[in-house]
């Protein structure tokens, strides 16, 4: 399967490309370019998938498979770094993932971003992204993987920062870079601990559940806690950070500065589920040796679910809203691995989590392009300049509320097999955590029915003109996701993504799945009630309860907290005498030793005249002197 | 010896004079070549007196003529060159490298 290494060369080839010589060319070529190359690595990728989950198992597992794989730097035998290919099935997966989504985001920018200023350049980025991520999935080692971690988040960086002219923009750009940058410097740490212990890198050896890996570790604490388990929860901060967990989740929302298919492809889809998909690539090492770690994880899951579900519920700027649904679903994918076991039944959650992040990745997509849609048609983002669009645009309606259904959790939609195993796996960690999550999911339904209506449905703005339904390259994507979203829960999931890597049949858990269609019924008849006609209920309730519906527009002062700390307490404490210290001595000892140097230079210049006699005089002198030493001492 | 001595010495200092005071390049020239010549006599008179039979000193000066002669014909190119750029072959101008 060698030819999985174009998968990655490919848009390599096409970011350097459209980098190097975009002005030369038409708008229009860049874009071509950008999106055949991706088709090409599109039809690859469902051929690796279909290669690999069609290769027979062995001992009824899928096999790891490496077909590409070189040593890039060697420093010492233990101390190397190597890049490769690492085919699994959840690698396989993503690749399908990331490409599917990726392609559509491709042509849907064609008609979205068309007469955009630095047209090119987007298509170079999105390429530059789309390599980064391909890379990330498949590496061999975690130290290939922490690379393209951060390539990742460059590209993120460069398309939330693409309008540069805008200062909202710029200042999300880095806001996103540095949060996610402070989070992989934990991740680093993590991965220092981790191969410092067991000398390697390579995934094959971390995740072999060979305890003599680990037997560096033995006897090694640091408060308490072994050092393994500081190494997990370092690397998961750094997959917290990626993937927007509380308390890392503030450069999120702001994300949304960038163009909307950028913020389908990358903020929605693609690389915020990178930390679910690291937590998955470590999972032997967690459930094996750091169980109260994976129990951390979903705690931090559950609480950002809910958290984000509850500030959801409240913001205007329908971007925003799906910003904090997709933190919300992200928490509803960690808390899926955290508690999950190993194996069989046990790793349940497991096999949910990554048919979630599938199906996720496939509606959320469709919703986030959805409103590229809109706000291509109204000129703006916020829910009050809509309202009774289902007459002008029925593509994007429909489209959109087959979205709302799949991610509201109602059968026959992917989102209701991928959430009810999520259910199922949390009901048998414990009961507290199902009830939990089950509320956190009607909350869901509940604001994404509440953006349905008020986008939809309710009074109609007054607009400019009057809207139209998008052009057909950018509808051909939505119908494209929403076929999909229709029929992905039908995917045998259990067969080819498991914890370990065995045949697992799903089995509907009628309890569970009818208590939770239940509560998204009734969420959804709330919203329907609340915000189907225009009505003073929603006002009224805001009144009621002023504080925490101001708190959650606000998104609970959690970025107020942050400015607080890093403005006045890191700032002043720290920054301000460390640059005090840096101006005045050692800028001071540097500058001082320069300008003593200028000074006596200045002095003894003038002795460098240019007359050869004078210099000849000089030498005389000393030649005298010389002798006169060596005659009379 | 003295005497011959006496007349290199004298040769020699004339020609550190010369170099030092005159202000032509030409001057300049002739002065080394005064001292150049001073230490050929040394050569010839040292081999003459301390070491009688060998050959060794004059050929010495023999070689020291020849390079003289050599180091000449480089200097009044040179010399020959700057009066083209700069018209004057005084050396109190020549400060143009100092910079």
């Amino acid at each position: 399967m060698q030819y999985t290494l174009l998968i990655l060369l490919l848009p390599l080839l096409s970011f350097i490309v459209l980098g190097l010589v975009d002005s030369k060319w038409k708008p229009k070529v860049a874009g071509t370019i950008g999106t055949v190359v991706l088709t090409i690595i599109t039809v690859l990728s469902y051929f690796t998938a279909f290669e690999y989950f069609t290769t027979a198992r062995l001992d009824g597992v899928y096999q790891k498979i490496i077909p590409f794989h070189m040593e890039w730097l060697r420093f010492t035998e233990y101390l190397h770094i190597d890049l490769g290919i690492l085919l699994d099935p959840i690698s396989v997966m993503m690749l399908v993932v990331i490409t599917t989504i990726s392609l559509m985001v491709n042509i849907y920018s064609l008609g979205y971003m068309k007469n955009e200023k630095g047209f090119e350049r987007y298509y170079a980025f999105l390429s530059l992204f789309t390599f980064s991520m391909l890379g990330l999935v498949v590496a061999t080692n975690i130290f290939q993987m922490y690379i393209f971690w951060e390539l990742v988040g460059v590209s993120s960086y460069l398309l939330i920062g693409f309008y540069y002219t805008k200062p909202s923009a710029v200042a999300a750009a880095k806001k996103a870079f540095i949060v996610t940058r402070f989070a992989d410097l934990g991740f680093l740490i993590g991965i220092l601990i981790l191969s410092f212990y067991t000398k390697t890198f390579d995934f094959g050896i971390l995740t072999s559940a060979n305890p003599a890996v680990f037997s560096g570790f033995a006897g090694v604490t640091f408060l308490r806690f072994s050092a393994l388990s500081w190494a997990m929860a370092l690397i998961f901060i750094g997959g917290a950070g990626k993937s927007a967990m509380f308390p890392l989740q503030i450069w999120l929302p702001d994300a949304m500065e960038g163009p909307t298919p950028v913020s389908a492809l990358i903020h929605a889809a693609t690389m915020v589920v990178a930390g679910v998909f690291l937590v998955a690539r470590l999972f032997p090492i967690y459930v094996d040796y750091t169980p109260h770690v994976l129990h951390g994880i979903a705690y931090v899951g559950a609480f950002t679910s809910l958290f984000a579900a509850a500030i959801a519920c409240v913001q205007t700027d329908i971007k925003r809203v799906l910003a904090f649904s997709t933190i919300s679903q992200i928490g509803f994918m960690m808390v899926s691995l955290g508690v999950s076991g190993n194996g069989g039944h046990e790793g349940l959650g497991y096999m949910a989590s990554m048919f979630h992040l599938f199906n996720h990745a496939m509606f959320k997509g469709l919703l986030f392009l959805g409103a590229g849609s809109l706000i291509h048609a109204v000129h703006s983002n916020e829910m009050s300049h809509m309202g009774g669009l289902r007459k002008y645009m029925p593509v994007t309606h429909i489209t959109f509320l087959i979205a709302c259904l799949a991610i509201a959790g109602i059968p026959p939609f992917s989102g209701f097999f991928s959430k009810d195993e999520i259910m199922a796996a949390c009901y048998e960690f414990s009961p507290y955590m199902g009830a939990f999550m089950t509320f956190t999911a009607g909350l869901t339904a509940f604001y994404m029915f509440r953006l349905y209506y008020g986008i939809f449905w309710g009074k109609e703005h007054k607009h400019e003109h009057t809207p139209h339904e998008s052009p057909f390259a950018m509808a051909f994507p939505l119908v494209f996701l929403a076929t999909i979203t229709v029929f992905a829960g039908f995917i045998p999931f259990g067969h080819f993504v498991t914890s370990d890597r065995a045949n697992y049949d799903i089995e509907l858990d009628n309890m569970v799945a009818g208590i939770s269609v239940l509560v998204a019924l009734i969420f959804i008849a709330l919203a329907t009630f609340m915000y189907r006609k225009e009505s003073d209920i929603p006002k009224k309730l805001a009144k009621s309860f002023s504080g925490l519906y101001k708190a959650a527009s606000r998104r609970f002062y959690i970025d107020e907290v942050y400015i607080f700390i890093t403005k006045k307490i890191v700032f002043n404490s720290i920054s301000r005498p460390l640059a005090w210290f840096d101006r005045n001595v050692i800028d001071a000892t540097m500058n001082g030793f320069a300008s003593s140097t200028q000074w006596t230079s200045q002095k003894i210049k003038g002795v460098q005249s240019g007359q050869v006699q004078q210099y000849a005089y000089v030498f005389l002198l000393g030649t005298l002197l010389i002798t006169a030493l060596i005659l009379f001492i | 010896m003295e005497a011959y001595l006496g007349v290199s010495l004298i040769m020699f200092f004339a020609g550190v004079y010369g170099f030092l005071s005159r202000k032509s390049l030409l001057m300049i020239l002739i002065s080394i070549e005064l001292m150049l010549n001073a230490a050929d006599i040394n050569f010839v008179v040292f081999n003459r007196y301390l070491y009688p039979g060998q050959m060794e000193g004059f050929f010495f000066a023999l070689f020291t003529i020849a390079i003289a002669a050599c180091e000449t014909a480089v200097a009044i190119a040179i010399i020959i060159n700057i009066y083209r750029n700069l018209t004057s072959v005084e050396v109190g101008e020549l400060d143009e490298m100092k910079e």
